[in-house]
């Protein structure tokens, strides 16, 4: 049976006040790493654990953490993405509004880990609960000392800060959260330098997402083996997956990395409402390639879903039942994109303009013949040719909708209505 | 507090004080519920930054307002989790009550309608956010009740005669 481990406090009542979380166990692991591990024991044991990140791209933690140089003349940063923007996704805001001092402890031994003495979490604007949760678990935290100077009585000085975001998916780009928060417009970087080396104030910068931070202290109580048993050998751990659109019971589920998608939504979100069908699901935020039904035995891990032409990207798993239109959800999730494109580069900014122009008039009954072959064109035009992966994922995920239901566009564009309304 | 030392507060957070704009654009915002030219000039001067640099933030970033927005601003998700939970009837609906288009502010100034991106938080689809609050597994009754709520809380001087023909709140 399986253990859940990241929403263990979830459901506690005051699992957010600090008394709660120490009476849990919490901030143990921290005084272990700070009296057992040196910060290059937990970089081998973050690395030793296979522990990728949570935020979507799935890069391995602890090599991330290896690319910071050892000597440094500058301040080394440690910035949380709390950004949690991809439609589809709201594991972050639970565990913040929930279980902040979860996230403080992950922070304070990645920091411990990097050499890095100041954490910014750059939380989005929306989730002010988040923020007050957050702000009030720093206040405990430092109150207690496990925040502050020569933190347990180590020469470990460590402080986080909460940086409000204001309303742009793309801050979820790590080099744009960089410019962001700085100051500037959130638009992404070139990289190299990458923020390892040059990041924050040209500072060394590691950014890690919520969900990944959170695994660090439970690698360092239990060990790398515990967190390599879970789920597929080379991306482990337990995962929070949440779950939304037409299921029975929408939510946030710990379960195994790599646990069937079919299984995750039938047994444990309940499946389609009585008397519908699945149709199609959207297993990683609306980046992510939708998957038509008759794949959903696929695994939810990194490799499994990029074998199958998807992406696990951020467990945002949206169900679809057979009662929608596809081109409506397709054009919606274009026009989302759209929206967010931050204006830096031409495919982006200027292509999906575009494919949300076509989009709509095929939904609306006014499409014409050359309509399927120019969004083809489009996304060709786009994938491959931006600056970072918001146009590569508006292209993917429209790409996978034009093969999969290829049918529902023709049909809008030679009946010259939506078969759906 | 004064906005001027909350702002001070904020920077000492940073090595840099450009880094302080969005917080300082965040509390003024709150202070003054928008982000007129003279508000944006002001927080400039307090940081002591380019001008242009704060107002490139002001009208970047979706949260930041530089028109007026109502006491209430009701910004309902219509993203793809609250869209196949029919978001769209609940913004016709809320259309309808308020008399006023997605993107409008009712005559007496209480009542902001938009739709909003992804809120995060698909699980409680359909959602809304007014203020600091969020409002999840809406449907109409429930739209109902909230409005009739956010207006019982507004003193007579505006408002009065809407919150005396809506029904009491839950």
């Amino acid at each position: 049976m399986f253990e859940p481990v990241l929403l263990k406090n979830v459901y506690v009542p005051d699992g957010h006040l600090i008394a709660t979380y120490e009476a849990g166990g919490g901030y143990r692991a921290l005084e272990k790493a700070l009296k057992e591990y040196t910060p290059h024991d937990i970089v081998e044991l973050v690395k030793r654990s296979n522990l990728r990140g949570r935020g979507g791209a799935g890069f391995p933690t602890g090599m991330k953490w290896s690319f910071v140089p050892k000597r440094a003349d500058k301040p080394k940063y440690l910035c949380c993405n709390a950004d949690e923007g991809e439609p589809g996704t709201f594991k972050d805001r639970i565990i913040m509004e929930r279980d902040p001092h979860q996230l403080i402890e992950g922070m304070a031994i990645s920091a411990y880990a990097i050499g890095a003495e100041v954490a910014y979490v750059y939380v989005r604007g929306e989730y002010v609960l988040a923020i007050r949760r957050l702000e009030q678990a720093i206040a405990e935290a430092e109150a207690k000392g496990y925040l502050g100077a020569r933190i347990l009585g180590s020469d470990f000085n460590f402080v986080v800060h909460v940086h409000c975001g204001a309303g742009a998916y793309i801050c979820g780009e790590e080099t744009a959260m960089l410019d962001s928060l700085e100051g500037k417009r959130a638009q992404p970087r070139l990289k190299p330098p990458f923020p390892a080396v040059a990041g924050l104030y040209a500072s060394p910068t590691v950014i890690n997402n919520v969900e990944t931070l959170v695994c660090v202290p439970h690698i360092v109580a239990r060990g790398a083996d515990w967190f390599r048993g879970i789920g597929p050998e080379k991306s482990p751990g337990p995962k929070l997956y949440c779950v939304s659109g037409h299921v029975r019971k929408p939510g946030l589920y710990e379960l195994p990395m790599g646990i069937p998608l079919r299984e995750l939504i039938e047994d444990h979100a309940g499946g389609p409402p009585t008397g519908r069908k699945i149709k199609a699901v959207i297993p990683g935020g609306v980046s992510a390639p939708v998957i038509p039904e008759q794949g959903l035995d696929v695994g939810m891990d990194f490799d499994s879903l990029a074998a199958v032409g998807s992406m696990l990207g951020s467990a945002g798993v949206i169900v679809v039942d057979d009662t929608t239109c596809m081109v409506r959800v397709a054009t919606r999730i274009i026009e989302f994109f759209h929206h967010e494109s931050c204006g830096k580069c031409t495919p982006c900014r200027e292509g999906l303009n575009w494919v949300v122009k076509v989009l709509r008039r095929i939904e609306a009954g006014e499409g014409a013949a050359g309509d399927m072959e120019q969004l083809d064109m489009l996304c060709k035009g786009i994938f491959g040719n931006t600056f970072c992966a918001l146009g590569d994922g508006a292209a993917m995920g429209l790409r996978a909708s034009l093969t999969h239901f290829r049918d529902e566009f023709v049909a809008h564009i030679e009946e010259r209505r939506c078969p759906f309304v | 507090m004064t906005m001027r030392e909350k702002i001070e507060q904020a920077a000492a957070r940073y090595p840099d004080r450009r880094s302080a704009i969005m917080p300082a654009l965040l509390i003024a915002q709150r202070q003054h519920g928008h982000l007129p030219g003279p508000v944006l000039e002001e927080v400039a001067e307090i940081l002591g930054v380019e001008r242009i640099w704060v107002y490139e933030l002001a009208t970047f970033y979706t949260l930041f307002h530089t028109e007026p927005v109502g006491k209430f601003h009701l910004q309902l998700c219509d993203n793809v989790s609250c869209m196949l939970r029919r978001s769209e009837d609940l913004l016709r609906h809320l259309e309808d009550v308020l008399g006023i288009e997605k993107g409008g502010t009712t005559a007496d100034g209480l009542f902001t309608l938009s739709t909003v991106e992804c809120l995060g938080a698909c699980e409680m689809a359909p959602v809304m956010q007014v203020g600091d609050d969020y409002h999840g597994n809406l449907d109409i009754a429930r739209i109902d009740a909230l409005l009739a709520r956010l207006r019982a809380t507004v003193p007579h001087s505006i408002g009065a005669d809407l919150a005396a023909a809506e029904p009491p709140g839950e």
